[in-house]
């Protein structure tokens, strides 16, 4: 440990993770004891480093050398060139960071030129099992403070300043919602931590959890101190098994270093975290749902008020925020509220993580500045959707977000705008959607997904969403009829106005927002019995045109169905009430024969 | 965890092992030419006497680093030093013992060492 002259990165995060880093960790191992350098090279396994594209993700400190689609075979070439003789092995490079044969900083790529890691600032710097690093990055010095300078009042006016708003989907102010737990009289009092990230596609929470649990455990602590509270509950989803692990370790570390437990920094103030596990239910991201659920009855939600802050976790003032929320707090606490609020909009401070999926070349993780556009994100950042296809829409929100068609890429994302042109912030989910997306399936789509995770309890999202599934059910399969849109949009908005909780009233929005924006595609779908992607299989048909046909007879002998016959020379003809519309005739055929309609 | 003061200890005691992760901080890097002319002639004792003293002096702000060949083999092992805002300073025919001078004079008093460098070999 003595004369480490240099860091190996290797990220651990669960995209990373999966493609094998840690028998690279293994390898690099290896490779260092048998060479002799494991006394001089140190090996750390991190959090995501966000671009999880590139993965499995290796970074060489000093040099900053950013490896990438690591395999186990390479490792051997790095250590011997690299970490011996000190040349950078230029060619297994992130493609990017090696151009005009220069080596270009990390922070120089177009991936990471745009973006702002406040809330991932250790994520992929620091190893989450390593107490001692999150410390040596200024970690628990904002607890510090806050318990040695700060009244609890002061803490709460600074976040109240810094105008944080929560980072789980609806923006409310984090600093409001302190104070009025501060405010509720009761000698027990609860904090909470909203770690059941249930959004598809979205991984934002998960990778704070595994690259930083530690600024999640202290933010936690402020916020116990700012309420008066002695208790923390961490809901994580059981489905993040390494960021449940590193918790535990964390959690650990915390306790025996003092800094969770009794009389932290030698103050009167004591207090403890404990993690609970959620089986998967979607709708325990819902604030009361989640309470219900860690008191371990069934996770229903229930009418509000009261609101948590005044009777929540067993019946006491609780907050609840979400991970990324929290990874907020120390820096605000520590830099101070001005700036935090340097960034961002003007109702909308701060950075805001999202998840890039779908179409996209640079699926990832990615913190910019709210105020950011859609079109950097999706094109300086993400690269642009694969094999040059044109971009349609961006659903963010989730289930309860909506899409955002090419119209509005240059909107100043924030909380605000995005709710004004009929989406929302969400988690921070992005999925990203081409011209091959049919947007009345992706509505299908989402509402499948609130309806297998509606709870059950109010009539209004139990009912009524399943009704407008049937009827998207319908359309996408070529039975829609005249009046269906509006009986969507007359169902859509009494949900919306009539359920019990944020699942239910935001449950219609992927419905409405492509009503808004793509019309045109519910209306052929219904009225002409098409649909213009060429997604919706049922209304597809496949056809072949006889003057194009050389009667090669290859579509013949490759259709899985064994629909298309003809003879050798004559034209072919495809028997469609067999076919399969699986489109591999459409692909192989030399002669652009088929076509689909 | 008592006191503030016991926080600050384990994190200057960590911040040395991560300091090369907070590029903002590193204001100078040393580079140890560190290909086969360069190890043959002995700059692996060189890099690690460097990482040994930054290190006993507690120097925050400075890397240690390696490259490949510098191009002038016969004058191995070359070390470069790159203070921000400063002229690279290449120093030649390296040994541990010179690593002290460079480091106490150069690093953390702003004089390179003159008899040391490229300049004076040539001369």
């Amino acid at each position: 440990m003595d004369m480490i002259r240099s860091h190996i990165m290797v990220c651990g995060g669960t995209g990373c993770t999966s493609s094998n880093s840690a028998e690279i960790i293994k390898e690099f191992e290896r490779q260092l004891a048998l060479k002799g350098l494991d006394k001089e090279v140190k090996v750390v396994r991190t959090g995501c480093f966000g671009l999880c594209e590139a993965g499995p993700v290796v970074i060489v400190y000093p040099e900053g050398a950013f490896y990438s689609h690591m395999k186990v075979e390479y490792v051997e070439r790095i250590v011997d060139e690299h970490l011996i003789k000190g040349r950078i092995v230029k060619d297994l490079l992130y493609k990017e960071a090696f151009e005009n044969n220069t080596i270009k900083a990390l922070d120089q790529v177009d991936f990471y030129k745009k973006q702002k890691r406040v809330a991932l600032r250790n994520c992929g710097v620091i190893d989450p099992e390593n107490i001692d690093e999150y410390i040596a990055f200024d970690g628990y010095t904002a607890l510090g403070k806050c318990l040695t300078e700060m009244t609890r009042e002061e803490v709460i006016d600074v976040i109240l300043k810094s105008g944080l708003r929560g980072r789980g989907g609806a923006g409310f102010p984090t600093g409001l919602k302190w104070k009025f737990a501060y405010n509720s009289q009761s000698d027990k009092k609860f904090v909470c931590c909203n770690a059941d990230e249930g959004d598809p596609g979205a991984f934002m929470d998960r990778s704070v959890l595994e690259g930083d649990p530690h600024v999640v455990l202290e933010a936690m602590a402020i916020a116990g101190y700012a309420i008066g509270s002695d208790q923390g509950y961490i809901y994580c989803r059981a489905e993040y098994p390494i960021a449940v692990k590193r918790l535990q370790i964390a959690i650990k570390q915390a306790r025996e270093y003092g800094l969770l437990g009794k009389n932290i920094f030698g103050t009167d103030f004591s207090f403890d975290i404990e993690v609970r596990l959620g089986a998967g239910a979607f709708v325990c991201g819902e604030e009361t749902a989640l309470m219900v659920s860690i008191e371990g009855n069934r996770g229903e939600p229930r009418p509000r008020p009261p609101f948590p802050a005044v009777k929540g976790l067993f019946g006491q003032p609780t907050i609840l925020n979400n991970v990324e929320t929290y990874a907020n707090v120390p820096q605000i606490i520590n830099k101070g509220w001005e700036w935090f609020a340097s960034m961002g909009t003007e109702k909308s401070k701060g950075t805001k993580v999202f998840a890039l999926g779908g179409k996209i070349n640079n699926t990832g993780l990615v913190e910019v500045p709210m105020g950011t556009t859609l079109r950097e994100i999706i094109y300086d950042i993400g690269g642009g959707c694969p094999n040059g296809k044109k971009f349609k829409a961006a659903q963010t929100g989730g289930p309860s977000g909506g899409c955002i068609p090419a119209s509005q890429l240059d909107v100043q994302i924030d909380y605000d705008n995005l709710i004004a042109i009929g989406s929302m912030m969400g988690s921070g989910g992005m999925i990203v959607m081409d011209e091959d997306n049919c947007m009345v399936d992706i509505a299908r789509f989402f509402l499948e997904f609130t309806v297998d995770e509606s709870c059950g309890k109010c009539a209004p999202c139990r009912i009524g969403t399943k009704r407008m599934l049937e009827i998207l059910e319908r359309i996408v399969s070529g039975k829609g009829e005249d009046g269906d849109i509006e009986k969507l949009e007359n169902l859509a908005n009494a949900i919306k106005s009539t359920a019990l909780c944020g699942l239910g009233q935001t449950a219609p929005n992927p419905v409405l927002s492509t009503l808004k924006y793509f019309r045109d595609e519910y209306e052929a779908h219904i009225y002409e019995k098409r649909c213009p992607a060429g997604h919706c299989k049922k209304l597809l048909t496949y056809k072949i045109d006889p003057a194009k046909c050389k009667g090669c007879t290859l579509c013949a002998r490759i259709c899985p169905a064994g629909c298309i016959s003809g003879k050798v020379r004559e034209a072919h003809v495809i028997d469609t009430t067999k076919c399969l519309k699986c489109g591999a005739c459409m692909e192989k055929c030399k002669f652009g024969a088929i076509s689909r309609t | 965890m008592k006191s503030l003061a016991e926080l600050a200890a384990i994190r200057s005691k960590m911040i040395e092992q991560v300091n090369m992760r907070r590029d903002e901080n590193v204001n100078t890097r040393v580079v140890v030419g560190m290909a086969t002319c360069g190890i043959a002639a002995g700059a692996r004792p060189v890099m690690l006497e460097f990482v040994e003293e930054i290190k006993k002096r507690g120097l925050e702000h400075v890397t240690v680093g390696q490259t490949g060949c510098v191009g002038m083999c016969r004058l191995e092992p070359i070390v470069e030093v790159y203070v921000k805002g400063q002229d690279k300073v290449t120093y030649v025919h390296m040994t541990p013992e010179k690593v002290a001078r460079i480091v106490n004079d150069h690093i953390v008093n702003g004089r390179p060492v003159e008899e040391y460098t490229i300049g004076a070999a040539q001369a």
